[in-house]
């Protein structure tokens, strides 16, 4: 990308609409070079249909949007080369082991043999995936296949790399293993855009965006909204919004659902 | 990095993955092999057009030693198999009615009386045509055999009377047959088979071969790549070229060994055009593949290919038979070609230029579909 550019992902009013329900509803988005973007909202808020007309996997029905200084429309091609992606659902071959799952996206990117096994014996230390090269990716379980995708979307060193919920259901030790990964990817330089629902997690992205029935309604560092809206945490300020989107009032706390259950149940 | 058109590493990568996976799927490996025996045992066996030994009830009400002579000339001609004698036209009805007997011969109480004394007694051969097969053999075998009985006694009679029959003029027509004198149905449809099956196989296997990326989603992460779809594609076919062909040298096997069609013509013609085959029909399979989204849609078209193409290609019913509609419909169905093209080489043992039309066929075939499914293609999950 050319290095006077300060955004690796800009958009204008970017917008998807699946027949005649608009999905995303024009999204203007600022993603800094080098930053920890996380992308927040509830399900079926627009995230990964946002994430996937930036990754050129689907055509916006309308807005701009270019990445890394490329058209995501004009130039979709130019972008692969230097993106890597983890969609929301596993999607790496299950009858594949570990290394030939490495191995074949190294391949897919070009690389030679000598940088491919270079690679992949990087990724393999860097995602703490000793010890299985050999196990099929199918056996794996959520934690370390949730690696082996974040080791195969690395294998050509992208500038960028967009990741789709790639915490969903790993366990708190393995969260927190990935997400130092993320951080140290981000000290390389790498600008990482990232969508969970776990609002821990997003609490250390540098700018988190928040985005509600296919809008965009505030983006700013964390710090900075929690102080802004006077809330304890992120978690509060996503309840907060969601009130206030849908006027109704959300118990705050896990332990009053369980009491309402309770009594409901007498 | 390069952002080439074509770029051999990917394309090797492709290879190497697919031949990984089809390696670990048991149904891939072994589909090629089991699938020529059972359908060559079960198609090979049925589909044989061949009828003898109908079941014949005979009601003679002559008993004499010339109705049985007559009722012996149907006997020995091995397409009438006499199993029932009655004595009455109910009994005789009732064992057509029942399907027991297939033919009935009968033979009137003057048979014999009216050949002595020079006149022609008329006998009855009642067919039943629910089958349209039997009954056409059985019409036209009894008749032959009648007037052979009668050419035979007039010969006869001729010299008793001092005449002999060479002195009297008549044409004779010399038939002989070319390519299958036996008239063994055997010899029409087993190379046909082949053809059948292997287009099978090979339509089946790549059906899915995108599918199951759109299934598991591998296809999303597939495409955020710099890969090609022409490197996606042909990367794809090259493990099932492999497959499909093993396939065919097995099914040939199957024809030349156990069912004894041996080839005539060129064997590496053969191979070679076969060879093009499977590659013609990988590609209906890879179109397939491009247009379904899951494995019950890639399913329900092959249907619509695999049926159609037993029916109209000419495996079974002569296409000649058939109205010009159909039989134009016919031309859109490679396995049409093909047909022709084995059936030529196995049996009539013609070379390549008696093919040219065929084989120019198949090519355009394989070329065009290939180029649909790339084009379909798209890189984009809209
Ligand atoms: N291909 C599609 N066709 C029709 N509607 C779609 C399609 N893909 C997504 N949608 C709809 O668009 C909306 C946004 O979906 P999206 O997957 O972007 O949400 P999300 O924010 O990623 O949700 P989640 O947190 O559950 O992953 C949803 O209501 C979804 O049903
Ligand atoms: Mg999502």
């Amino acid at each position: 990308m050319p290095d006077g550019l300060c955004y690796a992902i800009e958009t204008e009013g970017l917008t998807k609409k699946f027949a005649d329900f608009t999905a995303v509803d024009g999204v203007c988005l600022r993603i800094p070079k080098g930053s920890v973007f996380g992308l927040l909202g509830p399900n079926g808020s627009g995230k990964s249909t946002t994430i996937r007309m930036l990754c050129c996997v689907l055509t916006p029905t309308s807005g701009k949007g270019t990445v890394m200084g490329m058209d995501i429309q004009k130039n979709p091609e130019g972008i692969k080369q230097n993106l890597g992606y983890m969609s929301q659902r596993f999607s790496l071959y299950e009858d594949l082991t570990v290394e030939e799952n490495l191995d074949f996206y190294g391949g897919i990117y070009g690389l030679s043999k000598d940088i491919r096994d270079e690679r992949k014996k990087e990724l393999i230390t860097m995602a703490n995936l000793s010890g299985k090269e050999k196990s099929l990716a199918g056996t794996l379980s959520g934690g370390w296949k949730q690696r082996l995708a974040l080791g195969c979307a690395l294998i050509h060193k992208p500038k960028l790399l967009i990741l789709d919920e790639p915490t969903a259901g790993v366990d708190p030790v393995s969260r927190r293993v990935f997400w130092e990964i993320i951080h140290s990817l981000s000290k390389q330089g790498i600008t990482i855009l990232v969508t969970t629902h776990y609002m821990d997690e997003a609490e250390s992205c540098d700018i988190v965006s928040f985005i509600f029935d296919g809008k965009i309604i505030n983006t700013a560092s964390p710090e900075d909204i929690i102080k802004s809206e006077g809330a304890k945490n992120l978690e509060d300020i996503f309840i907060k919004y969601v009130e206030r989107i849908t006027n109704t009032k959300v118990s705050s706390a896990f332990a009053g659902v369980k009491f309402l259950n309770e009594e409901s149940n007498e | 990095m390069n952002n080439s058109l074509f770029d051999i590493k990917r394309f090797k990568s492709i290879i190497k993955k697919e031949f990984i996976q089809v390696r670990r799927d048991p149904v891939s490996l072994r589909l090629p092999l089991v699938m020529p025996i059972i359908f060559m045992l079960l198609f090979g066996y049925a589909v044989t057009t061949e009828v003898d030994n109908i079941s014949t009830v005979v009601f003679d009400q002559s008993m004499t030693q010339d109705s049985r002579d007559y009722v012996e000339k149907f006997i020995v001609s091995d397409y009438f198999t006499v199993n029932y004698y009655v004595n009455s036209e109910g009994e005789m009805i009732d064992l057509i009615d029942s399907g027991k007997a297939k033919a009935g011969l009968v033979i009137p109480s003057d048979f014999s009386i009216k050949l002595k004394t020079g006149k022609s007694p008329k006998t009855q051969l009642i067919i039943d045509g629910t089958d349209p097969t039997t009954a056409r053999t059985a019409m036209n075998s009894g008749i032959i055999i009648s007037e052979q009985y009668s050419r035979t006694y007039k010969e006869t009679s001729l010299k008793m009377l001092g005449v002999s029959a060479a002195a009297l003029p008549s044409t004779e027509i010399n038939v002989r047959v070319w390519y299958n004198p036996g008239l063994e149905s055997r010899k029409f449809t087993i190379p046909a088979l082949v053809g059948l099956i292997l287009q099978n196989i090979t339509v089946m296997l790549t059906a899915f071969a995108l599918v199951r990326e759109k299934e598991r989603s591998t296809i999303e992460q597939l495409i955020v790549t710099p890969v090609r779809p022409v490197e996606l594609i042909l990367g794809k076919l090259v493990p099932y070229i492999i497959i499909g062909c093993v396939s065919f040298l097995f099914a040939l096997s199957l024809c030349v060994f156990w069912f004894s069609v041996g080839i005539e013509g060129n064997l590496l013609l053969l191979l070679v055009l076969g060879f093009l085959f499977v590659f013609c029909s990988l590609s209906i399979g890879m179109l397939i593949s491009t247009f379904a989204r899951n494995q019950l849609q890639a399913m329900m078209s092959m249907v619509l290919v695999i049926l159609p193409s037993i029916l109209l290609s000419g495996f079974i019913f002569p296409r000649e038979a058939m109205p010009a509609a159909i039989n134009f419909l016919g031309y859109l169905i490679p396995l049409t070609y093909f047909l022709d093209i084995i059936r030529g080489i196995v049996l009539k043992g013609i070379g390549a230029g008696y093919l040219l039309n065929d084989i120019f066929a198949l090519c355009i075939f394989t070329f065009v579909i290939l180029s649909i499914s790339v084009l379909r293609f798209k890189k984009s999950l809209d």
